[in-house]
């Protein structure tokens, strides 16, 4: 799988990609695919704050349940409603159509702190 | 004959609809007296508002339907009746029917909860008997009746904990679970209003005491131990646990979802248990029904028992009564007296093994347990190597090299005519294959049960992927729950 | 068998346990009885409680005549004896049976998703209020001084150990009603939920609607509780709720000294995450025909642990199962023909006593015996081989000179003219 140069990473398997002030949130290709079929994605409300290694919201499985931790701080500008109807896309295209929410970044320094495409990879022994 | 046609697939009881695709206007299948006293107009009596036009697409089928759908429903279910259900943790044992009889004695099944204290001597009787046999087999000074199933009788236990150690001046804040509890466990602590501690297991399964000990301060309120634990090891240093906890003023709590391992032979309440609940349900053989109705009874050491559940059952001049005076305690966990008709069942169950029965029943379900243990450990990576009680737990590593993992196995046992083992629980074992015979399974089902395993076995390593689509004897073959979880559809519409 | 384990006794079974656990004497409980035996124990027993009683007791356990099929189906050892039915290529039966009933109870109660049952009605409150907090984000509960008392001790309890708050709100002491703006003026912004039940504690139907836009005025969700399933037969279902949490034990399930029940909760389908308990869906197998499978589990306690909707493990699947062939015999027209009986009896009954409530009730309701105290008047009833009503005065110590009667499809003519004349 691609893991974007222009996208940051965490060890937590989010992604964040940076345009200007806004961020754009997903999860790793890694992360879905550990996950199984993905059948239900539970995002936060539009204008509430998210917080750096606070959960953000919730990704489940038929029999798992796993937090999203934030990568970086901001508030939610907008939540990507395709997944409530079909959560599946989110197995299909984790780092296009299925990203999770965009951010209005408090803190842009963070983004440098996070893991570079090589280094995830590296990170998760592709 | 073709597959399928339609919504019709061949097997006997292929061609059942819901009630509701049945039904057909105007069909019935109820009888009524005639109405002895005159009609009441609804509309006039409850007001025209208050008074519905109809139930929207209630079934309407007849007698001979009712029977039949039901019937046929039934035939696709398994049940204890048909042959070994060895799911771990949940003792699955024979239901023996006299329960079922007694149960629906009529001066029994039609008591009512009000009716006078001088009318229920019988039911006051039944339910004080129970509750001191309990007592005898818990090592416990006393028990309350009242928590409908499992899962409430821990969450009465852990709200007598909090009660005590608020008499005590501080409920405090945590209650400890170790990585290898029900998942009930810290369900239950929280809705009682306690943070969890998860407790790392050690390499045999077990709580290591060094762990503990660094874990225990006094913001812990009690610790829930399951005992034989979920990978059906006893906890060796048990007592030593109780006194560590207890050093701190914290409680001993013991989820008595395996007591099967232990009556006549060991009681929580001479091993440093200051509550449990048991789950009627499993060791005392009122039938589970498909998931319900159980019991959970709870049994408390002297210093627990004033915060017990409200009323308490007392006898005063030959007669049982209902005390409702008992000031410190959690108040009520259930409506009435708990439930009864499960009492019931249970104290036939007693009755009919009586003490001596008793232990030769944990016996023989630590032999039956130990004995699938010693033939399958050839051809399955047993979890932890110290010995097992009542259940033995494998991991799937062997067979996870073919591509194949437990669920698989489970679904291809159900070819072979088995139920499953309880699958990928406890979660700390790889792929955990949790196995629990019970005392009332024959050599020979187990026999046949060990060689449909190895069967398995020896088909994971040369048609892996044949295992990995079964089950194909079924009426159903596998389900798609991931669709069911992605587009919910939870009742039926026209 | 010994031998393949490599034992020489069924001692070495449990001799790894350190000696301190160890049991060191026999159980003290008497040696096994024969299946007569214990028959005759269990008759003996029941021959202590009432038999041959005529009975006017309602108050949230109701005599009801139970169809001989119900005990034919859930005799079957292929219900009796299954587990949860986590493996659905064996369980259609079961799961089958309890989407049917999920449905029913939506069709029955108004809302749109309905889980597999829950322990009883009593204990379905705290789980309707519990997940009332839950979806409000808020912390206090207005509950109805005319909900089952029994049932607002539990819930009580549930709340004062999870630091929730509840408040009573009381009745209107002409209409047994509940009393609308002593409502109004404990609604605010902290309140999760306003709860109360219909036919309430003394058998009067409640005004849902006027409730139902109070409650959601203030942002709060209303929960309604119904303890005699039968009224749902007739009374207009609490369409305007948005939790219904009740008890079937008319359906079917026999008294039992209280138990098992059945309960059930319902709601609306954009609550549906949040509702506690199991679920069964509808999904298809692998050849594509129609199947069921337990669904959105992870809502439950063994797979989302510390942070699952409830620590509910199990339902009442066979009790439940015993209501929905009850549903089944009775079905559309039986059940309205019964709940118009409940009503006829009860309103025979209730001609010409003394009734301290104008509000309309059901198949029961609250009367002064004249000149007589409740217990006096249910003391006479007795000697004619009859229980009569509930003395309300361990409840209501305001209504210490009533009590609370039931008349059902059961109570015959007779007996209900023998009571009246005690009464009057």
């Amino acid at each position: 799988m691609n893991y974007p140069e222009t996208f940051r990473y965490t060890k937590e398997h989010e992604w964040v990609s940076v345009d200007g002030d806004t961020g754009t949130i997903g999860i790793t290709d890694h992360a879905q695919n550990e996950l199984g079929d993905i059948v239900y994605v539970d995002l936060p409300k539009v204008g509430g704050a998210i917080e750096t290694g606070k959960s953000l919201g919730s990704v489940e499985s038929v029999k798992a349940v796993s937090d999203i931790y934030a990568p970086v701080s901001g508030e939610v500008l907008e939540i990507n409603t395709l997944l409530a109807e079909a959560p599946e896309k989110l197995n299909e295209d984790p780092h296009g159509d299925a990203w999770l929410v965009k951010i209005r970044l408090s803190n842009p320094g963070e983004v440098a702190g996070l893991l570079s495409a090589e280094e995830y990879k590296s990170f998760i022994g592709s | 004959m073709p597959k399928t046609l339609g919504k019709i697939r061949p097997h006997l009881t292929q061609n059942e609809s819901l009630l509701f695709e049945l039904s057909h206007p105007g069909k019935t299948g109820y009888q009524l007296p005639e109405l002895d006293v005159p009609a009441v107009d609804a509309a006039e009596a409850l007001g025209g508002e208050n008074v519905r036009t109809e139930i929207e697409h209630f079934p309407e089928v007849s007698e001979v339907e009712v029977i039949r759908h039901f019937t046929r429903l039934s035939t696709w279910n398994y049940g204890i009746d048909l042959g070994l259900f060895p799911l771990g943790s949940c003792t699955m044992k024979y239901n023996p029917r006299i329960n079922e009889a007694v149960a629906r004695i009529e001066g029994l099944a039609w008591a009512h909860p009000y009716q006078p204290e001088s009318l229920s001597q019988g039911a006051m009787e039944i339910a004080a008997v129970l509750e001191q046999y309990l007592g005898e087999i818990f090592g416990m000074d006393a028990v309350t009746l009242q928590p409908a199933a499992g899962a409430h009788g821990e969450y009465t236990g852990i709200m007598l904990v909090r009660a005590y150690l608020e008499s005590q001046g501080n409920p405090r804040k945590k209650v400890l679970v170790p990585d290898s509890a029900h998942g009930t466990n810290p369900a239950t602590a929280i809705i009682a209003g306690y943070e969890v501690a998860t407790l790392k297991s050690n390499e045999q399964g077990m709580i290591d005491p060094a762990v503990l000990e660094a874990a225990v301060d006094d913001t812990v309120a009690a610790m829930m131990i399951t005992n034989p634990n979920t990978v059906g090891v006893f906890e060796e240093n048990i007592v030593k646990i109780a006194g560590i906890l207890h050093a701190k003023g914290a409680q001993v709590y013991m989820d008595g979802a395996n007591l099967n391992a232990l009556v006549g032979v060991a009681r929580p309440g001479d091993f440093g248990i200051d509550v449990l609940h048991s789950n009627l349900h499993k060791t005392f053989s009122t039938p589970h029904g498909g998931g319900g109705p159980g019991a959970g009874a709870v049994g408390v050491k002297s210093h627990l028992e004033p915060f017990l559940p409200t009323p308490r059952l007392r006898q005063a001049n030959g007669q049982w009564t209902w005390d409702y005076n008992c000031p410190q305690s959690i108040g009520r966990v259930r409506a009435y007296y708990g439930n009864f008709g499960v009492l019931v069942r249970a104290l036939a169950y007693i009755m009919a093994h009586g003490g001596p029965g008793l232990r030769n029943a944990t016996l023989d379900a630590l032999l039956n347990a130990n004995y699938l243990r010693a033939k399958l450990a050839p051809y399955f990576q047993i979890a932890y190597n110290a010995p097992s009680m009542h259940e033995c737990v494998f991991e799937d590593t062997r067979q996870e090299s073919k591509g194949v993992r437990t669920g698989d196995i489970a679904k291809r046992l159900i070819d072979y005519g088995f139920h499953p083992y309880t699958v990928s629980f406890p979660m700390i074992v790889h792929g955990a294959l949790m196995i629990e015979p019970t005392e009332t399974e024959s050599k020979q089902e187990l026999d046949a049960f060990c060689e449909s395993l190895i069967a398995i076995a020896n088909e994971i390593d040369t048609d892996p992927e044949m295992v990995k689509h079964a089950p194909y004897m079924t009426r159903t073959s596998r389900v798609d729950e991931v669709t069911a979880a992605r587009k919910p559809i939870v009742r039926w519409k026209p | 068998m010994l031998d393949a384990c490599g034992l020489k006794s069924l001692d070495d079974l449990y001799s790894h346990l350190p000696a301190e656990a160890l049991f060191p004497r026999s159980l003290d409980i008497p040696a096994g009885k024969s299946e007569y035996e214990i028959s005759d124990y269990f008759k003996q027993q029941a021959a202590k409680n009432a038999n041959g009683y005529a009975s006017f007791l309602g108050a949230g356990v109701y005599a009801h005549y139970r169809p001989v099929l119900c005990d034919v189906v859930v005799s079957r050892g292929e219900f009796l004896t299954s587990y949860t039915p986590y493996q659905a290529e064996i369980a259609q039966g079961t799961l089958t049976t309890i989407f049917e009933f999920q449905t029913m109870v939506c069709q029955l109660t108004g809302m749109e998703v309905a889980n597999a049952s829950m322990y009883d009605g009593s204990t379905a409150v705290p789980e309707a209020a519990m997940m009332a907090a839950r979806v409000t984000g808020r912390h206090k509960f207005l509950v109805a001084s005319n909900l089952h008392p029994e049932y607002r001790e539990v819930l009580d309890t549930a709340a004062r150990n999870a630091q929730l708050h509840v408040e009573p709100f009381g009745y209107d002491s002409k209409t047994g009603t509940i009393d609308i703006a002593g409502l109004e003026s404990k609604l605010d912004k902290d309140i999760a939920c306003v709860i109360l039940q219909s036919p309430n504690f003394f058998g009067i139907v409640e005004n849902i609607k006027q409730a139902s836009e109070l409650a959601h005025k203030h942002g709060a969700l209303l929960v309604v509780v119904f303890s005699e399933a039968v009224s749902l037969g007739l009374v207009e279902p609490p369409r305007d709720a948005d939790i219904v949490v009740g008890e079937l034990q008319s359906f079917a399930i026999s008294p039992s000294y209280g138990g098992p029940f059945a309960g059930i909760i319902a709601t609306k389908e954009k609550y549906m995450r949040q509702i506690p308990g199991r679920l069964v869906g509808e999904t298809k197998d692998a050849d594509g025909n129609r199947a069921f499978c337990l669904t959105l589990s992870t809502r439950e306690q063994h797979i989302r642990r510390e942070k699952a909707t409830s620590n509910i493990c199990t339902n009442q699947a066979l009790i439940a199962l015993m209501a929905t062939v009850f549903m089944s015999v009775y079905g559309k027209q039986g059940l309205r023909e019964l709940a118009e009986q409940n009503l006829a009896k009860a309103h025979y009954l209730a001609k010409g006593l003394d009734l301290p409530f104008s509000g309309p009730f059901f198949n029961e309701f609250v009367a002064r015996p004249k000149g007589r105290t409740p217990e006096e008047a249910n003391a006479a009833l007795l000697e004619k081989k009859i229980i009569g009503g509930l003395p309300l005065g361990r409840f209501f110590p305001e209504l210490k000179d009533s009590l609370l009667l039931c008349a059902t499809e059961m109570s015959k003519r007779a007996d209900i003219d023998a009571v009246k004349e005690v009464l009057l």
